[in-house]
């Protein structure tokens, strides 16, 4: 199954943010919702089971100049096996003008036993654009050995490489559940939090040794990155703290 | 009891033939005069550093490397006996190899002395001390001008005899503790007369820092080689 | 291969670039009891050689091709912020650039004809993978050699140290690296390759608990190794 997206959000010239374009196809669809204030809420609403290998599916964010755009989705995806020897893709790409944020939280990614999965994010942030990011990573369902699966990381910040970071498990990944990769860890995740009006936070290692926080080279921006014995846990270690919606 | 033959004399000491300078070529000038402090684990090698800093306060803008396990407590130890800023302390992490970093691969000890220069400006005199070691370790010529072993009497009157590296060949053998040498039955003289067998013309002190806190005669000697290490520096290198 | 002594000495512990003061995490993973035997150790030293181990081999295998070019300044330049990327922790940022330096000073004095003036990284030093690129290159060493002996150093290191932390038997511990042989070819193998890719594309294997391992070190009052 193939299917695109794509999420254009500008700035409505009264202090709040419209999408210009929400478009989608299954199982690839946008749904606005309504928001407290300034900025704009959608979800990414899975039309079907999966992904399953073979499927390719990508997503186009845009967020203009002064506008704000959170996006979550409903429910953890589980990557799933699909056609023998193929690979399921999910792609997003994001792009975030000055002055412009983004907040990108969705539920967890379930790698299935068998599956075959990646998911690439790109993400181009211009000088003074805001960005939240969060990757999660369950290994398997309950009880199951995970497929493999990757998470791949880039991000861009004023042009300059900010972060890249590809996390990989299952069969192909060598040492992945051992003690130089997650320790066993079921769950693992990433929260970047790029933001041009707070410096970056100095290092702190919290929660027995599983949690992270990193501030970055290239940047204003914080790492945190979480080990966790559970999808739960896990959220709560990334939980980023309340963001304006708005940076203007 | 003080060996009746003491080597006071040594220090400042003439060279056998004064037309010939045995020592190895000192530093470039400019830099601090490098002296590497080595020695068995409990021979008094952080006391002598402290005891140094005590000596030479005021006197000589002075900093410290220590491939020692290093604790806050250790800071605080320098800081109160020897009124060494802890800005003047780098510690040099090993790998559970101290004779390693001193000897065979000394990148990380001279990072941290160009980081200690950096830090706090120029320094006349660095102290290198070594991990606790066995009689083996000595430290390389690259990374110190001079060396200073150190071994204590509580270790055995048979020390010297056993010989190894840092007691037949270090710059300066300070035999250390000898306000012990009653209680643990070591006999100086024989230890003195092994030195002596074991190094030819290098000198050798006994000290007790209890009764020496500034280690007067170790000072002396440093103070003679690095006026040693400023006359070689103030001679012009090549034509003008 | 058209050097194989230099790749020998290069790949050496005993090459005095500070090798035998790095644990390459194992420190914190000992003191975490995350390793604590020979099957530990195993494990530990694959997952590394898969992560950090092939992005610093392919790191590496990257400046060895900036080497001879024209606008070798710039593209180091582009590899040192790409690295900086790829490691989040600043813990292990300036691992990699006292290693860097440390590598650098043995190089400088080796290999005096050498440039290295173009290296990035003046403040801390420059990324020990961009200067065992410059290294291997200059020493007549081809891109997969140079990648390999960044792959096999950080399995060794870290082998190396489990010996002296958990007092394995050595003879024990070079068995795991004899099996883990074929996988560090490997490693080198595909950083050659994959030093062809624009530099946003190099490898980019993240290992949450190096990162993680890596700060509490950093905040230990007594360290027996630098990293």
């Amino acid at each position: 199954m193939r299917a695109a997206a794509r999420l254009v959000a500008r700035a409505d010239g009264r202090g709040g943010t419209t999408l210009v374009e929400l478009r989608g196809e299954t199982p690839l669809l946008l749904r606005q919702v309504p928001t407290r204030r300034g900025g704009v809420t959608v979800y990414v609403v899975g039309g079907a089971a999966g992904p399953l290998a073979g499927d390719d599916l990508r997503l186009h964010i845009e967020v203009g100049a002064g506008a704000a755009v959170r996006v979550h989705t409903v429910a953890a995806s589980v990557a799933l096996p699909g056609r023998p020897d193929a690979t399921s893709r999910m792609l997003v790409r994001a792009v975030v003008a000055a002055g412009a944020a983004l907040h990108w939280l969705p539920e967890q990614l379930v790698a299935a036993a068998g599956c075959a999965h990646v998911a690439e994010s790109r993400i181009s942030v211009a000088d003074g654009g805001a960005l939240s990011w969060r990757d999660e990573l369950v290994c398997g369902r309950y009880g199951e050995e995970p497929g493999d699966a990757v998470v791949d990381t880039v991000v861009d910040h004023g042009g300059r490489p900010l972060l890249r970071q590809s996390l990989a498990v299952g069969p192909d990944a060598p040492g992945w559940a051992g003690p130089a990769v997650l320790g066993g860890a079921p769950a693992t995740g990433s929260l970047l939090v790029l933001d041009p009006s707070r410096p970056a936070e100095p290092p702190l290692v919290t929660a027995g040794g599983t949690v992270a926080r990193l501030p970055l080279a290239g940047g204003p921006a914080t790492l945190w990155t979480a080990t966790a014995p559970d999808a739960h846990t896990l959220r709560r270690h990334l939980t980023p703290p309340e963001a304006p919606l708005a940076t203007a | 009891m003080r060996p009746e033959t003491d080597h006071d004399e040594s220090v400042p000491h003439t060279h056998p033939d004064p037309g010939v300078d045995p020592h190895t070529p000192l530093a470039p000038a400019g830099r601090a005069l490098r002296v590497g402090i080595g020695g068995p684990v409990g021979s008094g090698k952080t006391a002598l550093v402290a005891a140094l800093c005590r000596a030479f306060a005021g006197e000589l803008r002075l900093g410290v490397v220590t491939n020692d396990i290093y604790t806050t407590e250790d800071a605080d130890f320098l800081k109160r006996a020897g009124v060494l800023d802890p800005a003047r302390i780098r510690a040099v992490e090993t790998g559970c190899c101290p004779h390693t970093a001193i000897r065979d691969d000394i990148g990380a000890n001279l990072d941290a002395v160009d980081e200690l220069a950096e830090a706090v400006g120029p320094l006349e005199l660095m102290l290198v001390e070594s991990g606790g070691d066995n009689l083996t370790a000595t430290f390389s010529r690259g990374l110190v001008d001079r060396q200073i072993f150190v071994v204590d009497v509580a270790g055995g009157d048979k020390v010297p005899r056993k010989g190894g590296p840092g007691v037949t060949a270090a710059d300066l053998l300070v035999i250390n503790k000898t306000d012990l040498a009653p209680m643990v039955g070591a006999d100086l003289s024989v230890m003195d007369r092994d030195a002596r067998a074991r190094r030819g013309d290098l000198p050798t002190m006994f000290l007790s820092i209890r009764e020496d806190p500034t280690a007067g005669r170790v000072a002396a000697w440093i103070r003679h080689e690095l006026s040693h290490h400023r006359a070689v520096a103030a001679v012009p290198v090549g034509p003008a | 291969m058209a050097a194989p002594s230099l790749l020998l000495l290069l790949a050496d512990g005993r090459f005095p670039a500070g090798a035998h003061a790095h644990s390459g995490g194992l420190e914190a993973a000992v003191a975490a009891r995350r390793v604590t035997d020979l099957a530990t150790l195993a494990a530990f030293l694959r997952g590394r050689l898969a992560t950090a181990g092939l992005v610093g081999a392919t790191f590496a295998a990257a400046a060895h091709r900036a080497a001879p070019a024209a606008d070798r300044r710039a593209r180091l330049a582009r590899l040192d912020t790409e690295l900086d990327a790829r490691t989040a922790a600043p813990a292990l940022r300036a691992v990699s650039r006292r290693q860097g330096r440390a590598l650098l000073r043995a190089g400088r004095t080796i290999w005096p004809h050498i440039p290295f003036a173009d290296l990035p990284g003046a403040g801390g030093g420059p990324h020990q993978p961009l200067v065992l690129g410059l290294l291997g290159a200059a020493a007549g060493l081809d891109r997969t050699e140079t990648a390999l002996a960044a792959a096999y150093g950080t399995v060794t290191a870290a082998a190396s140290a489990g010996v002296r932390l958990l007092g394995l038997d050595p003879y024990h511990v070079h068995a795991l690296l004899v099996d883990l042989a074929g996988a560090c070819d490997a490693t080198a193998r595909d950083a050659a390759d994959a030093a062809d890719g624009p530099p946003e594309d190099l490898p980019a294997v993240a290992a949450p608990l190096a990162d993680i391992h890596a700060e509490v070190h950093a905040t230990w009052e007594v360290r027996l190794f630098a990293s």
